[in-house]
């Protein structure tokens, strides 16, 4: 695949995701939690986005709040998700209109393999189902197909093993069906939450190149939720890092690997290993834990853990995005002079 | 799977083995033999037996062997077909059986399977409609099946349909085979009071079960697939929520058991709870004894059949 | 239920105690249900407690020439064929569920915790035993079990007791059995083993707290099931023996008179169906409050 500097070219765009100013909170027992608080990002067509932060930060919340499968207590409470010239919030989150998008435009692949697969049912009923549901093919046509997707992302006589179930199948293996399943229908974009968290390393780097080609063969984009840098920064054309349910920066690959500006995501870069520096830097962890997303201050919420925040962090409610030097590079931090050494 | 259904039918015969020897056992505990205890209630109406005459009796049903060996020949003969003979009716358990157990079986086969229909549907209907007026119906009906005693359910349906409006017969119960729109409107009410207990059960349990199957991954795989509401239960939700539902059913046999000597005696039909209740007023011994383990062998026979089936609902279960 | 006894459940719970407690009662009484059980049972302890103060007849008295009276000011549920007083024989009726209710759970809780503990520390072979009769006696309908156990032991309160006991025990035995099983697994008993200090009381100090929530929500919601299979029993007539006031046999008692004086056998019929409703209220409640895992799924 492609290799960090040619990932970060710049490439005509055609825009075809646009989240604006997206809201979702989860009213539990101990109040209100903000999950997604006002989350704006645009993802365009065949590109591939990453979306980057530690877990509870909102990253998959917000993916699935453009899916509309945001589980109760969770409630999107406001913004407008548009794809392909409509705004999918206006849809009920059961309307045809939605379930039409869902599976054959806009696919998921989750994170866990062993919890995501319906464990009474083959694996061959769980991909012609949507095949028939979206392409209209017939059982038998639908079966075919199924073989063949099965045999494209890597299981070894994928004929005869349509009729396993789940329980049947290694994790690297049922994370090769869950792939299978996302890019049956030839869909517009993937979004993929950690797809690859719960392998281990080498089957982790094995399942990303085969997730990519399958989404380059359909001609899809791509939206990579995870943790991990390592993995966005080979891959991901645009990042975004979000942090307590906001976006706190966002550019492409090499703006925020090689400039970062907010405090976080350079907390984030100190503390994984790079292949491209010299040996011997330490890694530093970032100090303290994520902030608990109930009744969160209006300063920035990334103030407790901050290395370099001065008195008006502590005065002044968080502030916007704001753009920096690289094209479309924004970050949210009133320090940015500070950070930009 | 052959070896694992084996090992099920052995479990089996040896909770039967148990509940013999806690039925016989317990039985003997009673002070004064089965004979005694029959030749007093003779006395008491006037008739007079001499000990001769007991002592025969007690060699014919070999009460005169030492109670060890009264078992072993007991169980010699259920093998052989033969529950023993009844001191009182001078007739044999087994067809005593025949006519009773019938009886009791129709009702119990139409509640069983009216209480699991109706309450894997509605607990299937409320969880899915979560907070609306149909789950709040369905919880309160629950809860209220699972605390009215049966006969109270039996008097609501007498009063009302039997003494008030006059639409079905008060009492008896005629086997379907003989009378079937007679064995129908006899059947109604005892048949209600036989389900409700086990439809709130199922209910409750189908509810909660469904409830939790929801929150798993593979429903939102479903539900991303973009499949529509209808297909999401039915082809993802209700087999997995079905798993702990079928364990009920060896419960709710029971307490259609428990339920029918109750029912019987209320709506005066002549099945196995009413020959029960007979049997321990008159003590008759040998009636309990073969009674008792006939419905032990039924809920044994049904538990079996739930442990086999499990492999059908969850392709996890390899029968190990 | 599993992860209350592993170690990171534990620790989470005992740090904030006062919290833990407060959450509990406000979860447990944030159903009105809930409030309506805990006043049930309250009125029919009080009830039960002050039964001669409260009911305005003797409930044996009976009165032949005024039997089968209507509900009037001085009968408020009227009079039974014997001429009695309903109402009072109502009140009396408290008495009876209450010493059966409780009396049996306290028994077979006992003996059942203590024959589960048994079987979960010393395995093998007692294990087996103990759990296969266990097996068998469930394998029984609760109610066919008592009517044989009471066929045995002759009617009466005590006899009513001990039958509803060992028809109950199981339960338990499983519930512990399991709890005990899953502690002797913890590694730490292990290796207090290893050193040789008492390890059947060390058990029984692990196992105890960690069966408590559970055992809890069990006896509540089988003190119902209790008085509803005396009542059955009573109904029947194997129960508690005339002239004692049960509502199972007063409800019985009533049934020929069912068209013309329906109070005979709804009044004592409603009366069981309360109070096991308010039992069944209650453990709900326990259950949903002592295990948040499983709040908010009924």
């Amino acid at each position: 695949m492609n290799a960090l500097p040619t990932a970060c070219e710049v490439r005509p765009a055609v825009e075809l995701l646009r989240v604006d100013n997206l809201q979702t909170e989860f009213r539990v027992e101990e109040g209100v939690v903000r999950a997604v608080n006002g989350v704006s990002y645009t993802v365009d067509e065949r590109e591939i986005v990453g979306i980057v932060g530690e877990s509870g930060c909102g990253k998959s919340v917000s993916q699935l709040s453009v899916m509309q499968l945001v589980r109760n207590p969770g409630r999107i409470v406001g913004g407008e998700v548009w794809f392909e010239g409509h705004n999918l919030l206006k849809y009920r989150a059961s309307s045809p209109q939605m379930r039409e998008i869902r599976g054959a435009k806009i696919s998921m692949i989750f994170q866990e393999p062993m919890t995501s697969l319906n464990p009474v049912l083959t694996i061959g009923r769980q991909l012609t189902e949507s095949l028939e549901l979206h392409l209209g093919m017939t059982k038998k046509e639908a079966r075919a197909r199924a073989a063949e997707l099965l045999d494209s992302v890597g299981i070894p006589s994928a004929q005869s093993r349509l009729d396993d179930y789940p329980h049947q199948f290694s994790g690297g293996m049922r994370q090769r069906v869950m792939i299978a399943i996302g890019v049956a229908c030839r869909p517009k974009m993937v979004i993929a939450d950690e797809p690859t968290t719960a392998l281990d390393c080498t089957t982790q780097a094995q399942l990303l190149e085969l997730m990519l080609s399958s989404i380059e063969g359909c001609q899809g984009a791509l939206v990579l939720v995870t943790h991990n840098l390592g993995v966005v920064a080979r891959y991901a054309h645009r990042i975004y890092i979000m942090y307590a349910g906001r976006i706190v920066e966002q550019g492409l690959c090499r703006d925020i690997f090689y400039r970062p500006r907010h405090p976080y995501t350079i907390g984030l870069l100190k503390s994984v290993p790079r292949l491209d520096e010299e040996r011997g830097r330490r890694l530093v962890p970032i100090d303290g834990t994520p902030p608990n997303l109930i009744d969160l201050p209006p300063t920035c919420a990334f103030l407790p853990r901050c290395a370099v925040a001065g008195e008006r962090c502590r005065l002044e409610p968080w502030p916007e995005l704001e753009p920096i030097d690289g094209e479309g590079h924004m970050a949210r931090c009133y320090m940015m002079e500070a950070t930009g050494e | 799977m052959t070896t694992y259904i084996i090992r099920r039918v052995l479990w089996g015969v040896v909770v039967l083995f148990i509940v013999s020897l806690i039925v016989f056992f317990s039985l003997r505990l009673i002070p004064g033999d089965p004979v005694q205890i029959w030749a007093g209630q003779q006395m008491g109406s006037g008739g007079s037996l001499s000990e001769e005459m007991l002592d025969q009796l007690r060699a014919k049903h070999g009460l005169d062997k030492p109670v060890p060996i009264q078992y072993l020949n007991w169980v010699k003969g259920i093998f052989q077909g033969d529950l023993g003979e009844s001191i009182r009716y001078k007739d044999d358990v087994g067809t005593i059986l025949k006519q009773r157990l019938p009886v009791t079986l129709v009702l119990g086969l139409v509640a069983t399977v009216l209480s699991t229909v109706l309450g894997i549907f509605f607990g299937l209907v409320a969880a899915i409609r979560r907070g609306k007026w149909i789950d709040t119906l369905v919880t309160i009906l629950s809860y209220v099946g699972l605390c009215i005693p049966v006969f109270l359910a039996a008097f609501i349906l007498m009063y009302i349909f039997a003494l008030k409006l006059r639409w079905l017969p008060f009492i008896g119960f005629e086997l379907p085979w003989n009378n079937f729109g007679k064995s129908l409107r006899q059947g109604i009410m005892p048949i209600i009071c036989l389900a409700v207990t086990p439809l709130a059960v199922t209910a409750r349990q189908m509810r909660s079960s469904v409830l939790e199957v929801n929150n798993m991954d593979y429903v939102r795989t479903a539900w991303s697939k973009g499949l529509r509401e209808r297909v999401v239960v039915t082809r993802h939700v209700l087999k997995n929520s079905l798993i702990p539902v079928i364990t009920l059913l060896g419960i709710s046999i029971g307490i259609i058991f428990g339920g029918s000597v109750i029912v019987e005696q209320v709506f005066n039909i002549p099945g196995m709870g009413r020959m029960l209740v007979d049997a321990i007023f008159q003590r008759d011994y040998v009636i309990i004894q073969g009674g008792t383990l006939v419905i032990a062998f039924m809920i044994v026979l049904v538990n079996l059949i739930v442990d086999i089936s499990y492999g059908w609902f969850d392709p996890r279960i390899r029968y190990e | 239920m599993n992860d209350v006894s592993t170690t990171p459940a534990v620790e989470t719970i005992a740090a904030p105690r006062v919290n833990e407690w407060k959450r509990f009662l406000r979860v447990f009484f944030q159903r009105k249900l809930v409030i309506v059980g805990v006043a049930v049972i309250l009125i029919w302890v009080l009830t039960a407690i002050f039964a001669p103060l409260i009911a305005p007849y003797d409930p044996n008295l009976q009165n032949l020439k005024e039997n089968l009276q209507p509900p009037s000011s001085e009968h408020w549920v009227g009079t039974d064929n014997m001429g009695r007083d309903v109402f009072s024989r109502l009140v009396y009726g408290t008495r009876t569920a209450l010493y059966v209710g409780f009396g049996t759970v306290i028994v077979s809780a006992i003996i059942g915790m203590i024959l589960g503990l048994l079987a979960g520390y010393l395995g093998g072979v007692v294990n087996a035993i103990i759990m296969r009769i266990m097996d068998a006696l469930m394998g029984f309908p609760m109610l066919i079990l008592a009517l044989l156990l009471a066929a045995v032991l002759g009617g009466g309160l005590q006899n009513v007791i001990i039958a509803l006991s060992i028809a109950t025990i199981p339960g338990y035995t499983r519930l512990m059995c399991a709890e005990t099983l899953s502690v002797r697994e913890n590694e730490y008993i292990m290796a207090q083993r290893a050193i040789g200090s008492k390890s059947f009381r060390t058990m029984v100090r692990h196992v105890l707290p960690n069966a408590f929530q559970p055992l809890l929500v069990l006896i509540t919601t089988m003190i119902g099931n209790v008085i509803l299979a005396e009542a059955g029993l009573s109904f029947i007539g194997i129960g508690i023996q005339p002239p004692g006031a049960a509502w199972g046999s007063m409800a019985s008692a009533g049934i020929r008179d069912l068209g013309t004086l329906p109070w005979l056998c709804f009044a004592p019929s409603l009366a069981i169906a309360v109070v096991v409703f308010a039992f069944n209220m209650v453990g709900d409640g326990l259950r949903d409050a002592l295990d948040p895992k499983l709040r908010g799924t009924l």
